[in-house]
């Protein structure tokens, strides 16, 4: 198990945005959460990485208990997400974009840095070339020295998967990496997502797009007005009648076919 | 000597209460720190002394004093919310979509450009305001209350009143609020956003001019540098209540009116300046969000 | 004609504190000029402007080597506004890291500047330290009140960070103002003696200058090495977006904390080089404008860029003293180049990249 949620609460002023959510995580599988908007999905991704305080409840991550650090401890640990709504960096160029994934897999500070000293060069040529292999995985290294707000979206999709590859996870999160994207865009990131667990790293993704979750997953996750209402294969969850009635609805059509 | 310094940091309050409405509707409604409200609220008080003294050249002042500073606070009114109208117009709206860094930068220009600019047209020396207003004073239990300060007290306390009704009964107060709460929304249920933002630059700027012309009125000089740290003052008032909050702004102005009177007679008057800044760092240090802000966190 | 309209609202306007003739006068002043603006817009508009290679290290090299001969070309007193340049270069490195790179607002760093001109004044005069024993203990104190400034501040964000600043700024000038006993009050302290190198007193204009371009030199080149640095790209990660900064592993409010005390650092610096220079330092030197007015030259500059805000602190000091004749109009013309920048060009006249 790379991951453990324990009766996980987030209450918002009084509402409960997700409550008492427990799950586990296989090492090396891709695992999608589904649900309607407002279901939570997004909330319990802020509450494992550390960006909001959850209300109750554990994150256990390698057996070891995260609930309440800060962000940056819990990439350092070994988590990396991306975000719903595009956050790249806007006026650096892509490459900056991506050396800044790697700043919690180095540590020159300020004096060498000054100082020029061979060991800060050697370590900057290091995550100059760690970050440009990123961007030759994730395929948009031709864009290296453009600035990243002048990347097409999709684009700016890959570049926020590269900047959270190059923290060096273990569990990667992405948020709706496909919304927005062509369907040819769509079936190269499900290409990429599949890589990314052929390499051995763990997948959590929240996404709305069947097709994708339905192709890619390993295991389901169902949320539904802050609650687990079920978990399966793919297979599992299309055949069950709770998630049919609760969630599917309209879109069981689509589903089936 | 208490009770005369209550009185004193209430009138010197409700002041900064009148100008700290305008920071926190405005800040309510754009996210910005209307860094020029204090120059507006200074150019009200030259209004004030401009238009009495024109008013009292034509002989009107003479002829009834009331009428004369009647129509003396209603032009100021009209002509200071029409700057902040032209400033909105000018230096904002351009910026509505850019960066939020972008418009306060704007906002700090504005403001040493009017500096400046009523610096060069009336002068850099004090400005005295005309001496029409017979001053008769109150004794009531050890306390001299001149007739000022009971006008003063008495007329922010009825222009917050009034703003309170207008904001929650009028349908255009409404709209303010729903613009608050939500711009995409109330643009989405036909409220006109621009004509809300321009109504409550003119409002804001409106409460201004009254506040800088009763506080040219009670000191009887003015300056074209008041409106800088009146405005720092006053804004600190309005984070003082939680910005954003229109009865917070109210509040906030009071109480800071009256830490700064109290402060000023029991600590050290020197210092008199410091307190707004000494107690509003504090404030934030405790709760980010203001005395009557609202708590809870927001979604990323 | 709407905008005829617009121009004739603003005269309206300006009539109680110009008078009538004045605001005539205004009427006719904006609609000529912008009848100007909209000519040459006609008339430039349509020329592509060419491309212009430029090769940054010849023209960084060019312009060093010409602020080493500098001296010789001038007069004294152009020697003396060049040390002034200096002097606020420093000054607007120190603004640059908080304001440009770390896009945290800080609307008080008069405050350090001041702190360390008064750290330099009162060591010296007081304690008869010499200028380079004074300098690390100044270095020292400016860099802890940046630290000390960043514990009420890293817990606000943007606008209220703004109005935090400057209320540190102003309590620090009151404080300057009113302690006596240390501080001399309005009066200052005079009397701040020059540094010495090797025995010899740097009291020359010349010589100054010399001191003085060598610490913009260093300050430079160390604050350039830092922002192709992990700590430099950390920072503007923060700039951009905090919370994606946060998630890429950065501890936001550590390098907070380090920006602040690094601008502190170097506003210090200039702060003593100024209070060595002038042998004099008062209060008013230290006020919310003077915050203002640097960064103004950061913004002018473009923020974040080291060539920009060298141009900036060059535009905004010299621009005065060229124009001594309309020093009562150059607060005005601030104003609204500040206004014109936000609206025509936010990002400066430097842009990197």
């Amino acid at each position: 198990m790379i991951l453990e949620v324990r009766d996980l609460t987030k209450i918002f002023g009084g509402l409960k945005a997700i409550e008492e959510i427990s799950f586990k995580v296989k090492r090396g599988i891709i695992l999608s959460i589904i649900g309607p908007n407002g279901a939570g999905k997004t909330t319990l991704f802020n509450c494992l990485t550390g960006v909001l305080p959850s209300t109750k409840g554990h994150v256990l991550f390698e057996d070891e208990d995260i609930t309440q650090r800060r962000p940056y401890e819990i990439t350092e640990k070994g988590i990396a997400r991306t975000f719903q709504n595009i956050r790249v960096f806007n006026s650096m160029t892509v490459l900056e974009n991506v050396m800044i994934g790697q700043h919690s897999r180095s540590r020159e500070g300020l004096l060498t840095a000054v100082l020029g000293t061979k060991k800060f060069q050697r370590e900057e040529d290091e995550i100059r070339s760690k970050a440009l292999e990123y961007l030759e995985f994730t395929g948009i290294q031709d864009y290296a020295a453009t600035l990243a707000e002048n990347l097409p979206y999709g684009d700016q999709k890959r570049l926020e998967i590269a900047r959270a590859l190059a923290t060096e996870p273990e569990l990667l999160l992405l948020d709706e990496p496909a919304a927005g994207m062509n369907p040819q865009e769509t079936m190269a990131l499900m290409e990429l997502i599949k890589k990314i667990r052929e390499w051995g790293k763990t997948v959590i993704i929240i996404e709305h797009d069947m097709k994708v979750v339905m192709g890619i997953s390993d295991w389901i996750i169902v949320l539904d007005h802050g609650v687990k209402i079920a978990e399966g294969t793919p297979n599992e969850i299309q055949n069950n009648p709770y998630v049919i009635e609760a969630y599917l609805g309209k879109e069981e059509v689509d589903l089936l076919s | 000597m208490f009770l005369q310094q209550i009185i004193n940091g209430l009138t010197v309050g409700g002041v900064y209460a009148l100008i700290a409405l305008g920071y926190t509707l405005v800040y309510g409604i754009l996210e910005l720190i209307n860094f020029a409200h204090g120059e507006i609220y200074m150019i009200g008080a030259y209004l004030g002394i401009i238009f009495l003294g024109i008013f009292t050249a034509a002989g009107l002042t003479q002829y009834s004093l009331f009428l004369s500073l009647f129509l003396t606070f209603v032009m100021s009114v009209i002509v200071c919310s029409a700057y902040g109208f032209t400033v909105e117009k000018l230096a904002y709206k351009p910026l509505r979509n850019a960066p939020r860094l972008n418009p306060l930068i704007s906002a700090i220009g504005v403001s040493i450009f009017l500096q400046n600019y009523v610096m060069l047209t009336q002068g850099a020396t004090d400005k005295v305001f005309p001496h029409v207003i017979p001053v008769t004073t109150v004794e009531f239990l050890n306390v001299t209350m001149t007739s000022l300060q009971i006008f003063i007290i008495i007329a922010s306390l009825l222009l917050m009143a009034g703003l309170h009704l207008f904001i929650m009964k009028t349908k255009t107060g409404k709209a303010m609020r729903a613009v608050a709460q939500d711009k995409t929304m109330a643009s989405l249920l036909g409220i006109n956003i621009d004509r809300i933002i321009s109504v409550t630059f003119i409002v804001g700027s409106g409460l201004a001019a009254v506040a800088g012309l009763m506080v040219a009125m009670y000191y009887g000089l003015v300056n074209y540098s008041i409106g800088y740290i009146a405005g720092i003052k006053a804004f600190t008032a309005a984070v003082l209540g939680g910005i954003g909050s229109i009865p917070g702004a109210m509040v906030g102005g009071l109480v800071l009116g009256l830490i700064e009177s109290l402060g000023a007679s029991y600590l050290s008057s020197e210092y008199k300046d410091a307190y707004a800044f000494i107690v509003l760092i504090l404030i934030l240090l405790v709760k980010p969000t203001g005395l009557l802000g609202k708590s809870g966190e927001n979604r990323p | 004609m709407k905008k005829v309209l617009f121009m004739f609202w603003c005269a309206l306007l300006s009539m109680p504190f110009m008078g009538i003739k004045g605001g005539a006068y205004l009427f006719v002043g904006i609609c000529v000029s912008y009848g100007v603006y909209v000519l040459l817009a006609h008339l430039f508009g349509k020329i592509k402007k060419p491309a212009i290679p430029v090769n940054t290290k010849l023209l960084s090299t060019a312009f060093i080597a010409f602020a080493f001969i500098l001296p010789f070309l001038i007069k004294d007193y152009y020697t003396d506004v060049a040390i002034l340049v200096c002097i606020y270069i420093i000054l607007a490195l120190g603004v640059n890291i908080v304001v440009g790179f770390s896009g945290l607002l800080h609307l008080g760093f008069a405050a350090f500047y001041g702190i360390g001109a008064y750290s330099n004044a009162l060591l010296t005069t007081h304690f008869g330290l010499g200028f380079w024993s004074a300098l690390p203990l100044t270095l020292l104190f400016t860099s802890m009140a940046g630290l000390l400034l960043a514990f009420p501040a890293l817990r606000l964000k943007g606008d209220y960070l703004a109005i935090v600043t400057l209320g540190f700024g102003e309590i620090i000038r009151l404080v300057l103002n009113n302690w006596d006993s240390v501080t001399r009050g309005p009066n200052g302290i005079s009397n701040i003696p020059s540094p010495f190198i090797l025995g010899f007193e740097i009291s020359n204009l010349m010589y100054y200058y010399y001191l003085v371009l060598g610490f913009v030199l260093i300050a430079a080149f160390i604050v350039k090495r830092v922002y192709h640095s992990r700590t430099g790209r950390a920072w503007l990660s923060i700039r951009e977006d905090e919370t994606a900064a946060e998630a890429m592993g950065i501890n936001t409010r550590k390098y907070k904390f380090m920006a602040l005390s690094f601008g502190a650092f170097w506003a210090g610096l200039a702060g003593a080089l100024f209070a060595s220079k002038m042998h004099f330092v008062s209060p008013e030197s230290f006020s919310f404008m003077e915050s203002v007015f640097v960064v103004c030259m950061i913004i002018l500059g473009g923020l974040g860029s080291i060539p920009g805000v060298i141009l900036g602190s060059l535009i905004l000091v010299l621009l005065p003293e060229v124009l001594r004749d309309f020093q009562l109009y150059r607060m005005l013309a601030l104003g609204v180049g500040l206004v014109l920048m936000m609206i025509f060009r936010p990002q400066g006249l430097i842009r990197k990249n």
